[in-house]
């Protein structure tokens, strides 16, 4: 009881010292942000034809699939029944926005994201199937589905059906994001989630890590291939990127504006937990340090003329800022909108175990895994437009 | 003769079938199930409570007879139902001193002089069994839901532990129970209420200051309540229906 009460202040209903929701339900919103937000990247090349992210497209899309596989884990490491959340599916209550999650989810995964994927490597699979050796073999085998036509025709047609499928996998990861947002934008009974805009901050600060994410990972791996990074690609990432940026930053603001000039009655609880314990990771990590510093950043590379050696490092800086402050600001949801009572007459704190089910050692394990992933994705489907693959087509 | 061995069978058969019943109640009794209540109809009922706030003594035998008869976690911060004790420094309705320790299951210490400018009074808090419950929406497999006779209820073989649930009740009546890993809260004493009795905090209230009332019983004394009080919902701001209607509500109490 001692440890219960230890950093609760003021007045919590009795069924309140306990946090429902643990740092697992942070990384769902931040990782499924990442899929949705690198998918978008992706459709940039391949709908608006912006030509020059190209370098990046193949990529984007296995940063989303490898992320997408990892965004159920936390949920199901959360429940407290994990072996019935299959009933999600088969018995979905459908007034329940949770309940949805799993139909947005494998529609996205199987009808968007594996369908744009294997569309798009058809050509690699099928020349793999022919050329490698060992058990890869098999596994490419398995992956042309038994299609070997690579002639002008299919191919034609395999990318025409690609160009489809983005283009319905653009409001697709709009929902699948957007959705993730309503889940907390909904609860009325929580002042700290309740907005229409929740849905809308989520995407675009998804966009924004999505982004954020690949890009540094485009920088990471040609250093790791030591190819040259392509400038033009990385200058058009950024500058897209800041665009994003300015629009979160925005809703964000507007959405803060209003609760501080509406003050209603949950106003003054909020304005104290935020001036208090939310201090350090809303104000400082997530607006100052994750969103004006990488914002002033980005900022600098528009205005100034900045050497290539110079605007990679400003990138890479303001990527992992921007990465370091939107998985701040799903920390400040999830958390912050559980350390006030809903009686607005208290306030607890949160206590993160460590190898506990729920603790900072799976929720460290399960942000490596999605790289893991993609590592083998990688390895499996090479993404890499210049290199390796031009010297094969030589 | 004949007629001896009659009333012999007859006799044995009535012995025979009512041991089998005797031993079939007890078997119910020793596992601690409710037997069926056939009679009931829950059509026929749609449930609310009444808590006069003027009566409650804050004595916590609701709290302690709730916990008894639901099986509730003893531990602290599981609760179906609590009591809180306001504190209302003059008038100040925005910031009331609450507390409620151990949610009244030990009663109440004494903490406030009487003739300090304030007010005080006892809030018994329990599940509003809402008609428009935020609950029952947001669950995901339905595993919660509204009785046809107004109660708001949990299957615990269904419930995933997902907690939203929890989230998304305004009262805070919801907690995870720590021996199964799903959610629980007041069922209204279902298992009580479905053969004819009264809920176990409303029997054990020494003052009457809790009520179960039938809405759709017209000779029910709850409409007579409701008519001649001027009654409140907790934060009807919320829009959820809620069934449990306080008499002599302040405004600091949320």
């Amino acid at each position: 009881m001692e440890s219960i009460l230890h950093g609760v202040e003021g007045y919590m209903y009795p069924n309140e010292m306990e946090l429902q929701w643990s740092v697992l339900i942070v990384l769902y919103p931040f990782i499924t942000g990442l899929v949705a937000g690198a998918f978008i990247l992706a459709s940039l090349e391949r709908v608006f034809r912006v030509e020059s992210v190209k370098p990046t497209y193949r990529l984007a899309l296995l940063t989303a699939l490898a992320f997408l596989l990892v965004a159920p884990l936390p949920l199901q490491l959360h429940l407290g029944h994990p072996e019935r959340s299959l009933e999600m599916y088969l018995t979905p209550h459908t007034a329940s926005a949770m309940a949805m999650f799993g139909f947005v989810y494998l529609w996205y995964l199987m009808a968007v994201l594996v369908l744009e994927i294997w569309l798009d490597y058809r050509r690699d699979i099928v020349r793999l199937a022919q050329t490698a050796t060992g058990p890869l073999r098999y596994l490419y085998r398995a992956m042309t589905l038994g299609s070997y036509d690579v002639s002008e025709e299919a191919l034609r047609v395999d990318d025409r059906a690609g160009y489809v499928i983005t283009l319905i996998g653009i409001p697709s990861a709009f929902l699948l994001h957007g959705y993730v947002g309503f889940i907390f934008g909904s609860v009325k009974a929580n002042p700290w989630w309740s907005t229409p805009l929740m849905p809308i901050v989520f995407l675009f600060s998804a966009i924004v890590s999505g982004i954020a994410t690949v890009m540094l990972l485009y920088m990471a791996a040609t250093r790791l291939r030591q190819a040259t990074i392509d400038m033009r690609c990385l200058d058009t990432i950024a500058r897209y990127l800041f665009y994003a940026f300015i629009i979160d930053f925005s809703l964000e603001m507007l959405d803060l504006v209003h609760r501080i000039y509406e003050a209603d009655e949950s106003f003054h609880t909020l304005d104290f937990m935020v001036k208090t314990r939310l201090y350090l990771p809303h104000i400082v990590v997530q607006i100052v340090l994750g969103t004006l510093v990488p914002l002033g950043l980005l900022a600098l590379t528009q205005l100034v003329n900045l050497t290539e050696r110079a605007r990679r490092g400003t990138y890479a800086l303001a990527g992992v800022l921007t990465l370091v402050g939107i998985f701040a600001m799903r920390w400040n949801v999830v958390i912050g909108g559980q350390l006030f009572s809903k009686s607005f007459l208290g306030y607890t704190t949160y206590k993160m175990a460590f190898a506990t089910r729920e603790g900072l050692l799976p929720a460290v394990l399960l942000m490596i895994l999605p790289f893991v992933i993609l590592w083998a994705l990688v390895r499996l489907l090479p993404p890499w437009t210049d290199g390796r693959e031009a010297e094969t087509a030589a | 003769m004949n007629r001896d061995r009659r009333d012999f069978l007859a006799q044995s058969t009535k012995l025979l079938f009512l041991t089998g019943a005797a031993q079939l109640g007890f078997e119910a009794l020793l596992r601690g199930e409710p037997e069926a209540a056939p009679n009931y109809k829950t059509t026929d009922h749609w449930w609310g409570m009444i808590i006069d706030i003027e009566k409650c003594i804050g004595c916590g035998n609701c709290v302690r007879a709730c916990k008894e008869e639901n099986d509730v976690p003893r531990e602290p911060y599981y609760f179906r139902t609590w009591v809180e004790r306001y504190h209302v420094p003059d008038g100040d309705i925005e910031r009331p001193q609450v507390d409620s320790p151990n949610g009244g299951y030990d009663g109440f210490p004494e903490k406030y002089r009487a003739g300090d400018g304030a007010k005080s009074f006892f809030v018994p808090k329990m599940c509003n069994h809402c008609a428009h419950s935020p609950c029952v929406q947001v669950c995901p497999v339905g595993a919660t839901f509204e009785s046809p006779d107004g109660v708001v209820l949990v299957d615990p073989t269904y419930c995933l532990g997902c907690r939203y649930c929890v989230q998304a009740c305004p009262y805070g009546c919801r907690y995870i129970d720590p021996r199964t890993h799903t959610v629980d809260k007041c069922s209204l004493c279902y298992h009580r209420i479905t053969k004819g009795l009264t809920t176990a905090c409303c029997e054990a209230c020494p003052t009457e200051a809790r009520v179960l009332g039938d809405l759709k019983d017209p000779k029910d004394p709850i409409h007579e309540f409701l008519r001649t009080h001027k009654v409140q919902v907790l934060k009807p701001q919320m829009a959820t229906g809620s069934k449990t209607y306080y008499n002599g509500l302040d405004g600091s109490v949320r």
